[in-house]
């Protein structure tokens, strides 16, 4: 009995090394072939580690190239989406939270049915519709579809925090002569501050991933954000796989940042969420 | 009390009234706009579109053309080719996500020292961007840099190191790993969070019954696990079927078309091509077929969980 326990053990921390393994290893070789010098790269393409390391390829992308500026513009893009997005994903999840009303649950299918079409649908007539007014090409222009996009997720999202905040507190600032929108500024939202961390975090990592419309809005090189401009470098100059890895290193930054911040809630609230709903 | 003047108690319920009426709206209405204005105009439009010749480089285009669009696609071999690849690209990653996100939720049920340390690194590649996870493994398969080619080499899989994105027959395993390796954590925390909501003393009272460790996964764990996978597959497969970064980043649809998913088809439509009306007659398609997808996914469990009870 206790050889087979034993047995189980180690076969169970064995998958479970399998898998971190199989999660990182593809984030440790762009980082292993981001620090490797160019003379090495071919001579010892397979090896674990190259027998020497160098950080000239971060310094040429952070020196010579125009990464920062991509790093800068997708920095304002993703920061201003999600600063937005989280404003009107709180004051639309407090209404969800609080207020009884007729069209609630219309609004709400409203809300998750434009999480499921294609955005992909949306490329061709959103270029269209902000072309004449000057919002292609434009940072702007990303930010107000970013925040579309992301703004009904952050929603439920905060309508989840909000929830979980007891309504006799904005009842009783109320009954004190406050009025409601008083009340959920002083009172809800303070203590709705990790909710509103999470949400900004959230729409952050998205709008920070975002690709196709990226593509399809931006070009040239004065406003294009870091996926636009990764990939505009890829086609262009394919053969400098340090300078490009060094570059991808640069986009992880932010999102492991964010991720490390928020991985430990992330069960967590989706267990309290599974057992309420 | 009866002091009170009555014009004021008159007119007083009819503006509050009318305040609390309007309130949530108000709240909901900076949302509701944006919503409108972003999504549901263009998509109204993109409709249209699919009736119209609009191409961005062509002035004199925009005139309607009925169902010319879809005629043409009937004859479209790459728009067919690419609604077969779409069953492939998105059965195939739904499935290998689900199997191993199911695995690793079991495995992280256990408790075992480290776990929050070993969670932690599982559910990292969820937090990298698409285009970097795309750009990431094609490296890892391009034969000049990455190792993958060389393994298989070792293993006596390929005869010589070569990108399996440029051979047309395997091409398609590329963003399919790729895919995988990004989705296994969605599944994986949404798994973990169902089997965490599942009451521990079920698991008590069947060992003591004398339920061995198999028996109670198959009547406990997945009868619980059940309507959630069956929620998280519909909303994946659907969210799969439309997502193109992989694809496009990997690559672009080729060689010859193999990679082409309906999703990458109208972004290269659009993109390259500029030809709005046949991208969104395209995106129509993909529409009306993960609708119907939807409806049959819904009908049938309504009919599973009917014949339940």
């Amino acid at each position: 009995m206790t050889a087979t326990r034993l047995f189980g053990t180690l076969a169970h921390r064995a998958a479970i090394l399998c898998f971190i393994a199989f999660a990182l290893f593809p984030l440790y070789w762009l980082l292993k072939v981001s620090v490797t010098p160019n003379d090495l790269l071919y001579s010892e393409g397979v090896r674990m580690w190259p027998s020497r390391t160098t950080l000239d390829h971060f310094r040429f992308v952070l020196a010579n190239s125009e990464f920062p500026r991509f790093f800068a513009n997708s920095l304002i893009v993703s920061g201003s989406t999600a600063l937005v997005s989280t404003v009107l994903a709180a004051l639309m999840g407090y209404a969800l939270s609080r207020f009884q009303f007729r069209g609630k649950l219309w609004l709400a299918a409203l809300l998750l049915i434009t999480q499921m079409f294609p955005l992909v649908m949306l490329v061709a007539p959103i270029f269209k519709i902000l072309s004449p007014l000057g919002l292609t090409n434009s940072l702007t222009g990303l930010v107000i579809v970013y925040t579309a996009f992301n703004v009904p997720f952050a929603s439920f999202l905060m309508q989840g925090f909000f929830d979980g905040i007891p309504s006799d507190l904005e009842q009783a600032a109320m009954i004190d002569g406050a009025d409601r929108f008083t009340a959920f500024r002083h009172i809800i939202l303070p203590l709705a501050l990790p909710g509103v961390a999470a949400t900004l975090g959230f729409v952050f990592t998205a709008a920070w991933s975002e690709m196709i419309f990226a593509l399809m809005l931006i070009s040239g090189s004065e406003k294009a954000t870091f996926p636009v401009g990764l990939l505009t470098f890829v086609s262009k100059f394919s053969v400098d796989y340090g300078q490009m890895m060094a570059a991808g290193v640069l986009a992880l930054i932010p999102a492991c940042l964010f991720f490390l911040l928020i991985q430990r809630y992330l069960v967590q609230g989706m267990t309290a969420g599974a057992v309420k709903g | 009390m009866t002091a009170t003047p009555i014009p004021a108690t008159y007119r007083r319920p009819l503006r509050q009234r009318l305040a609390v009426t309007l309130e949530p709206w108000l709240y909901c209405a900076p949302v509701l706009i944006l919503i409108t204005a972003v999504m549901l105009v263009p998509l109204v439009l993109g409709i249209s579109y699919a009736f119209r010749d609009i191409q961005l480089l062509n002035p004199f285009s925009g005139g309607f053309v009925g169902l010319e669009h879809f005629k043409a696609l009937g004859q479209d071999d790459a728009f067919l080719r690419a609604l077969r690849n779409t069953l492939w690209w998105t059965g195939a990653s739904v499935f290998f996500q689900l199997a191993f996100g199911l695995i690793l939720a079991l495995l992280l049920n256990v408790p075992f020292t480290g776990r929050g340390l070993a969670q932690a690194l599982v559910f990292l590649p969820w937090a990298v961007p698409t285009f970097l996870a795309g750009l990431n493994w094609a490296w890892l398969f391009n034969p000049v840099i990455g190792p993958i080619p060389h393994w298989l080499t070792a293993l006596g899989l390929m005869d010589e190191p070569s990108n399996i994105l440029a051979d047309p027959s395997i091409a398609m395993w590329g963003p399919i790993l790729a895919a995988t390796w990004w989705g296994i954590p969605f599944f994986a925390i949404t798994l973990l969070a169902a089997l965490q909501s599942i009451p521990k003393d079920l698991y008590e009272a069947a060992s003591i019954d004398g339920a061995s460790p198999i028996q109670r996964f198959f009547s406990i764990t997945l009868p619980y696990l059940a309507p959630v996978i069956a929620i998280t597959v519909l909303l994946r497969t659907v969210w799969v079927a439309n997502f193109a970064d992989l694809i496009i980043v990997m690559t672009n649809g080729g060689p010859a078309d193999r990679t082409q998913t309906v999703a990458s088809y109208i972004f290269t439509q659009a993109f390259k091509r500029l030809d709005f009306g046949y991208a969104s007659a395209v995106a129509l398609v993909l529409l009306a077929l993960l609708l119907a997808y939807s409806m049959v996914i819904l009908v049938f469990r309504q009919k599973l969980s009917n014949r339940d009870k």
